[in-house]
């Protein structure tokens, strides 16, 4: 696509936008113009503000719910039908954690050997490395939900037969997570530029040397900003884990490979959500409020990286 | 990028030499075979996802009749006579994110307006990321803020009596998961429609209000069209998202499938029907375990089309500024 | 910080993860003493209705024997006897009794069981405070829920003594959930067999609690304890099977006059799974304690010969 075609496009629109400037402005009345300017910045303005007040108004009606049940118990305790005060997260929130160390596990190599693929090896004019780029894109808008279906079939059941154990829940949410990871790491490589890699090439390294020593190093902040939201994705998602076996009533720590069940945060507090006591709809929102405050957390390191260690060639 | 094979310029007289180390460290291609393979694994999800959603559904067509299946409006699989049309939470799904869509489009773009147009640096800067919190709830936290407030506290009063049946004595209803979709979307539409309005060249803006225009007109008459693309497609990307969420529509929705648009009316999304179907009492290989993955099929199919229209909107638009 | 040091922090972040999950599976092993030696796992899944009370013997007798763990889920009743007659659980929680499909899948697989009864519920009807019907009979219930019902008020329920004209707001379960079945069965003679345009609440029959209380013609059907939960808040019906109108309460299901809906909740121990110490000490245990539980739940406790029945089919298995 040669550069004269955006030119053309750019100047195009300068003129479409300067032909309707100047049109609006010979039809305009000076008086109509100052409010209909005031009534506009207003409608956007109120539009910010529906989105800050649902926002605002869900944070508020989950702590207003939850405070009840906040407390330390809530972190050590298991669940409990038959006692909810003394009801708590904590085979949920360690099955979460070992969920997600299996996510960052697997989607780290995955991921930025995928990328690296992408950016560095692959003669982008071949089919079937389009044919991979294609999937990637198409794989990060499937619904979270047939991920379930695939890990129901595939992975608990079908060719890899795990059974409904953690680390099957734990494959599924990084398959669902992948394509996130490979998109951010292929543009962290991307930013890399092309410099670097020929000048080391020059030097007379070898291409895996140069990815190793040079474009990897640079761009690791960029794939850890990748990698942490998807993991916070990921720590979210409830929807597959419904289909691969997370249980709820499980009140030891689950393990990776054990066979009794395991659990994972949203998926309790779906279960607390859909009880109708008013205690266990408090629980619900306490566990709300510890997956924000934990995944707030996630994301302002996230964002905190990006802006410390981006780095400007 | 470099592709390893590159040829420097034949010195006087002499072979032409690679830039590629004239030793090879073991190992090269064995890396970059893995690094394939990584890549590959993608294609390998994708067709492990046609497989698992295939074989079921092609057994599911071998009893239910297809036209049945495609253009029944009746959804009641469990219901004795049973009956298969999934057009009932087909609509399910459009009555979900055509609500949703309707409260996030305004507010997305408009917030996006602000914030790229008439926001100052500082407001920006605090503005966006508080919306990207937005974007970090989890899906079941936004279904539990539907069911337990938006239901009963806002659309419960404030719905007229008369209009189009109440929404009165109802525990759950369309509009309720629409709004709460529709909030979870807003910081998609607003996010990629500011990058792509602050991505429109400096130059178009002065210029316009060189020749006089007000903000107003500059907003909507330059800047906008100017970033249509990306506007348009995070509007698919939202749309997109909204059809596949389960979490909230499943809390707020219900789960009578109803064939109907109408927003208070409690309604069976697709995605709703696939998680509390798999995960309640049916055994493996019956009819309704089947009609699990048919449905999931069809979500499949809706969603990978509305990927590709976005996917050929964005390049068709992103070569302007390249 | 180079490439190294961020891969070091990632890795360490993981390992950190796996070390708290192996620091919190010590604590719980390690933790109370006290109970019997008893160690090992039992796995129960089924109805979603007797899960509640499973759940909370299962507490209870965890707290004693901290290295049992006893995971309880809830597949729903067809469900449950799926995986329980594949051998993959140990106990099946039913709100129905076993049916011949069932049977035979078990027998195939050579698993034998013995049915136990360990609780009764009464499906109880429900309507808003301001209505003043009191008492309807099992036909005018099959009339309102059938499943070619056009019966839209109050007013056109066939043979209805009081005067109501408020249109009818129903609700009710959805086909997952083991009330569904045993409402249509025993209503309207076939399990599925129903009226579709009814407000339907999947598994949260705490909203057709809600449902009833909003609307002055509501009309739903649910377990006792939503009921009894919610006493001053809505009417329970009383139900007429052709000996006059008995009203939902522990007595009446206890001795079956409320009827056709007080159903038995059982369990289904598995002979294979009763050679386990843990499974017999968990069976011997649950008939001790189920009716305190059962009562705080809100089901109707066995009787006293209700119980020594229960009692002797588990022995009969070898519990």
């Amino acid at each position: 696509m040669a550069v004269g075609d955006a030119g053309a496009s750019r100047n195009r629109l300068a003129v479409a936008g300067a032909r309707a400037t100047t049109k609006a402005m010979l039809r305009q009345q000076p008086r109509g113009d100052v409010i209909r300017n005031t009534l506009f910045a207003g409608l956007l303005l109120m539009a910010v503000a529906i989105a800050l007040a649902g926002l605002f108004a869900l944070l508020i009606q989950a702590f207003a719910k939850g405070s009840s049940a906040l407390s330390l118990d809530l972190i050590t305790n298991p669940p409990s039908t038959a006692f909810p005060e003394k009801a708590g997260y904590r085979p949920a929130i360690v099955g979460s954690l070992m969920l997600i160390a299996g996510v960052i596990l697997f989607v780290i190599p995955v991921g930025i050997g995928a990328a690296l693929y992408l950016e560095e090896y692959a003669d982008k004019s071949r089919w079937w490395n389009k044919l991979i780029e294609v999937n990637i894109q198409n794989l990060a808008a499937v619904p979270s939900i047939i991920y379930g279906i695939l890990g129901l079939a595939f992975i608990v059941r079908g060719p890899l037969d795990l059974g409904f154990i953690l680390a099957a829940g734990s494959l599924t949410l990084a398959l669902l997570v992948l394509p996130m990871v490979i998109i951010a790491a292929r543009e962290a490589v991307r930013a890399v530029p092309d410099s670097i890699r020929q000048g080391s090439l020059a030097l007379g390294a070898t291409q895996w040397q140069t990815i190793r020593a040079q474009v990897l190093p640079a761009s690791i902040p960029g794939i850890a900003t990748g990698v942490i939201l998807a993991v916070s994705r990921a720590l979210g998602e409830t929807a597959p884990l419904l289909l691969v076996g997370a249980t709820v009533f499980v009140t030891f720590d689950p393990t990776p490979f054990g066979s009794d069940g395991y659990s994972a945060m949203p998926v309790q507090i779906f279960n607390y959500a859909l009880r109708p006591q008013e205690e266990f709809q408090a629980l619900a929102a306490a566990g709300i409020i510890l997956m924000l405050v934990v995944l707030l957390a996630m994301n302002s390191f996230a964002i905190w990286l990006r802006n410390r260690y981006e780095q400007r060639w | 990028m470099s592709s390893g094979t590159a040829i420097a310029p034949e010195p006087a007289g002499g072979p032409p030499r690679r830039l590629q180390a004239s030793s090879k460290r073991r190992g090269e291609k064995a890396i970059q075979w893995l690094l394939a393979f990584c890549g590959v694994l993608s294609v390998l999800t994708t067709t492990a996802i046609v497989a698992s959603l295939i074989i079921p559904t092609i057994d599911f067509f071998n009893v239910v009749p297809i036209d049945e299946f495609l253009f029944g409006t009746d959804w009641s699989p469990q219901f004795e006579p049973p009956s298969f049309g999934v057009l009932a939470v087909v609509a399910g799904t459009l009555n979900v994110t055509f609500w949703g869509m309707l409260f996030a489009i305004p507010i997305g773009l408009g917030s996006a307006v602000y914030l790229s147009e008439y926001a100052s640096p500082r407001v920006r800067k605090t503005l966006k990321p508080v919306l990207e919190i937005l974007a970090g709830i989890p899906t079941v936290a936004i279904g539990f803020f539907a069911v337990s407030f938006i239901l009963p506290e806002i659309i419960v009063p404030l719905w007229p009596n008369a209009l189009l049946g109440g929404a009165a004595g109802k525990p759950f209803m369309a509009l309720a998961a629409a709004l709460g979709i529709g909030l979870m979307v807003v910081p998609i539409i607003a996010s990629i429609s500011e990058d792509a309005m602050s991505a429109v060249p400096r130059g178009l803006r002065e210029g316009a209000y060189a020749l006089g225009a007000t903000k107003a007109k500059v907003a909507m008459r330059v800047v906008f069209p100017a970033a249509l693309s990306g506007i348009v497609a995070s509007v698919v990307l939202a749309i997109s998202r909204a059809a596949g969420e389960t979490m909230i529509v499943v809390l707020a929705a219900g789960s009578t499938p109803q064939f109907t648009l109408n927003p208070v009316e409690p309604i069976q999304a697709m995605t709703s029907y696939i998680a509390t179907t798999a995960t309640g009492d049916i055994s493996t290989g019956s009819l309704d375990y089947r009609s699990v993955f048919a449905v999931g099929t069809v979500l499949f199919v809706m969603t990978l089309v509305m990927n590709v229209i976005s996917i050929r909107l964005v390049r068709k638009y992103r070569e302007v500024y390249d | 910080m180079t490439s190294s040091k961020w891969l070091a922090v990632l890795a360490f972040a993981a390992a950190l993860a796996l070390g708290v999950a192996a620091c919190g599976s010590d604590d719980s092993s390690g933790s109370g003493g006290g109970g019997e030696d008893l160690s090992g796992s039992i796995r129960i899944d089924g109805s979603s209705t007797v899960a509640p009370l499973t759940e909370a013997v299962a507490e209870q007798f965890m707290a004693e024997n901290s290295d049992v763990r006893v995971t309880v889920g809830t597949s729903g009743t067809g469900g449950g006897f799926e995986k329980f007659c594949a051998g993959e659980t140990d106990i099946s929680d039913a709100s129905r009794a076993i049916e011949p499909e069932e049977i035979d899948a078990c027998k195939k697989d050579g698993v034998g069981y013995q049915e136990v009864h360990v609780a009764t519920d009464a499906l109880t009807v429900m309507i808003n405070n301001e209505n003043p019907v009191a008492c309807l009979t099992v036909d005018q219930l099959a009339a309102v829920w059938g499943a070619d019902s056009k019966i839209d008020n109050w007013s056109e329920i066939p043979g209805l003594e009081e005067n109501f004209d408020e249109d009818l707001a129903l609700f009710g379960p959805g086909t997952d959930s083991g009330t569904f079945d045993y409402f249509t069965e025993s209503i309207n003679g076939e399990e599925g067999v129903t009226r579709k345009d009814y407000n339907n609440v999947g598994e949260d029959d705490n909203a057709t609690v809600k449902g009833v209380e909003g609307s002055p013609g509501g009309m739903g059907y649910a377990g006792f304890s939503f009921y009894t939960e919610n006493e001053g808040n809505l009417k329970a019906l009383e139900v007429d099977n052709g000996k006059g109108c008995v009203p939902p309460a522990v007595e009446t299901a206890q001795d079956g006059s409320y009827a056709p809906l007080s159903r038995p909740l059982f369990m289904y121990p598995s002979e294979q799974a009763l050679q386990k110490p843990e499974v017999k000490a968990f069976i011997s245990y649950y008939l001790e304690n189920v009716n305190s539980v059962a009562e705080s739940l809100g089901f109707v406790p066995l009787t006293d010969e209700q119980l020594e029945a229960s009692e002797a089919a588990a022995a009969k298995i070898g519990a």
